[in-house]
This record gives structure tokens, sequence and C-alpha cells, in this order.
């Protein structure tokens, strides 16, 4: 599956409330293509820190489920951090991983989760569960995964390749920044 | 009143109330009360760069953030400062420790301690050094200089002010 239809698959499982950080790179514009809500903080720059984005907003607002859209290399670059998340526990923190073991919006270089199983490291850290699924079955078992306790990791093994006609984000960054702190407002 | 529990005072004093960062020996004093005070919820972070991060969550989710680290971090921080915090106006207080200051160091942090005030500069993150004869005022100044920015603004913290243990 093409990374761009499992990100569908995630963001059409998200009740309205839900809170998500989507990652740099071509996961946020297939975010923003498939569904733009106020709720998503599309993190355009700052590679490696979508999961400190959003565990920052789960700490300070444990009443909000927040959600963090990251891929492979992402994950890896900002790795330190998988035991933060593990070490602060926000039970409302759920991490969703597509993982296509390449560099997808750079060319497809290669990463290192193909010999790296993610989910182990998630796991290893200390999150209260970590899981891989099959990509078809994400819309499948996303509200199951969404219901645990967390920090919980889903990952996703997608396909190499970029779907043609993904946007860049329309909003500016202080627009993204204004509509995201709205909504934890609530 | 000890120099660390009066630092503290006048962050909370000016809102201040999300705490974050990786420890310098120069700020020993601010984060042993951090450790041995619960009630402050500081965040021991991985790295100085997933502390901005951290402070830019807790930022949206209407916190008044200050991130601490030595002044090596703020190399490790400068793609977070400006491809974060700079372009989508989320603010931060910096509170950086001032390594290398006078080139009288260990050899590792003389280049930082040198170069530190002008990459504030160029990133264009407002900066003060913190005395302790001003310190109120220097806190007070970063409340209102952020206020006005919504960006980063940073306190440089040299040794003899916030190093002491108690």
């Amino acid at each position: 599956m093409l990374r761009a239809d499992a990100v569908r698959q995630v963001v059409e499982a998200l009740p309205d409330d839900h809170l998500l950080v989507a990652c740099n790179g071509m996961i946020g514009r297939e975010v923003f293509t498939a569904r733009d809500r106020e709720s998503t903080f599309y993190m355009i720059g700052s590679m490696g820190l979508a999961l400190s984005i959003g565990l920052g907003v789960a700490q300070c607002r444990p009443d909000r489920q927040v959600v963090v859209l990251d891929g492979d290399g992402n994950v890896l670059m900002g790795a330190g951090v998988l035991a933060t998340a593990a070490a602060l526990a926000p039970e409302n923190l759920h991490h969703v991983v597509l993982d296509n073991e390449a560099h997808g919006s750079t060319g497809d270089q290669r990463t290192v989760s193909d010999v790296v199983p993610l989910e182990a490291m998630a796991k290893a850290a200390g999150y209260v569960s970590a899981e891989r699924v099959d990509a078809e079955d994400l819309a499948k078992v996303m509200p199951a995964f969404l219901a645990k306790k967390g920090p919980a990791l889903l990952l996703a093994k997608v396909d190499k390749g970029n779907q043609h006609g993904i946007a860049r984000v329309t909003h500016t960054p202080p627009e993204i920044t204004a509509r995201f702190s709205r909504a934890i407002a609530g | 009143m000890p120099q660390s529990q009066r630092f503290l005072a006048a962050l909370e004093a000016n809102g201040y109330d999300w705490f974050g960062g990786v420890p310098c020996s120069l700020l020993r004093g601010v984060i042993r009360r951090f450790d041995n005070e619960p009630r402050w919820g500081y965040v021991s972070a991985v790295r100085e760069d997933s502390a901005v991060g951290l402070a830019a969550g807790a930022a949206m989710a209407g916190r008044q953030p200050v991130v601490f680290m030595q002044n090596s971090g703020l190399g490790v921080c400068v793609n977070a400062l400006v491809s974060l915090n700079a372009i989508y106006e989320i603010p931060s207080l910096l509170v950086i420790s001032w390594r290398g200051e006078g080139g009288k160091d260990a050899p590792e942090h003389i280049v930082m301690g040198d170069i530190m005030k002008p990459m504030l500069d160029l990133m264009n993150v407002p900066s003060r050094v913190l005395s302790a004869d001003t310190l109120e005022d220097d806190v007070a100044w970063t409340a209102a200089t952020i206020r006005e920015t919504r960006l980063p603004a940073a306190l440089i913290v040299p040794k003899g002010i916030l190093d002491a243990a108690s």
C-alpha cells in the first residue's frame, strides 16, 4: 500500500476531537490532502520533533487525546524521545508510524528500519504497547488502538514511492499555530 | 534566599509555568531544586532540541515554557529554533549557561563560548546576560520581550549565579 493511502486510513479514523501532530515531509502533505482539520499541527520543518511536540501537548492537556503521525526517518532521528514519552507515560498519547524504510520526501534513500524494528524500540523504551499491523488493516484496527492506554505505538509497513498530486500545506506556519492552539483550547 | 530559589520565584512571578531541558553544571542549583521539588514538573529531556519541541507543544497548549540548557545545546537546537519556533511564531524562554566565557574553560567549550551570542543574534533571538544584581529585572525583561514578539528569548547564565548547590 502506498503511504498516502495509509495516511488517509489513519486520518479518516480519527474522531473529531482528537488532536493530530503530523511529521514533516510527504506525510504532513498527505494528511493535508486527505483531510485538513484545525486540530492538526503540520510540522513542516524541524525533522525528528513531531513526537516531542505531541508529547508536550499531551503532557499539558491530559484531558485531550493526542495522536502523532510519524515516519521511520522521523522516529529514528528523534529516537531518544521514545524514552521521554515512555518516562512521562501520558495515557492520552498515541503514536502511529508509517514505515517505508526510506526517506520518502528526498528520493527514497534507505533508512535502517528494514533491520531495526521501531516497534521493538518503543516497547523496549517502555511504551505501554507497541504493535505492528498490516497497512491493509489500519482502518479496521485504529478505533481499538486509540482506545488503548498510552503511550501506545502502532506501526504499519508501507510501500516506497509518492502518490502524484499531493499538495503542499497552504496554511502559513503562524496560521497553523493559531488554529492548533485554538483547537487545543477547545 | 538562595539564588536558584530567587530565580525560580522570579520565573513564576512572570507567569512561566512549564520547565524542561538538559542540565549544565552552571545551572546545577536550579536543576537540583527541580529534582527535589516535583511540583515544578520539570521534564528531563534527552536532547536540547527535543526540549524545545516539548516546550513548543506546551506553548500551543497555553503554557509559558522555559527550556534550560548548556550553551553546547544551543548548537543542537539551531534547526528547531529556526524551522519551528521562528516560522511558526512559537515563544519560549531559553536559559542558556555560558561555558567558555572569556576563553577560560575546558577546550570543548571555548568556541561555543565565543560564538553563542552572535549565534543568538543571527537567529534573531533577543538575549540578555543574567546578573545577580538585576535578576528580577532580567527575568521580567524576558517576559515582556516574549509578550511583544511571540518568539523565543534567551537569558545567558554566567558562572557563579545558579551553580551553587543550595
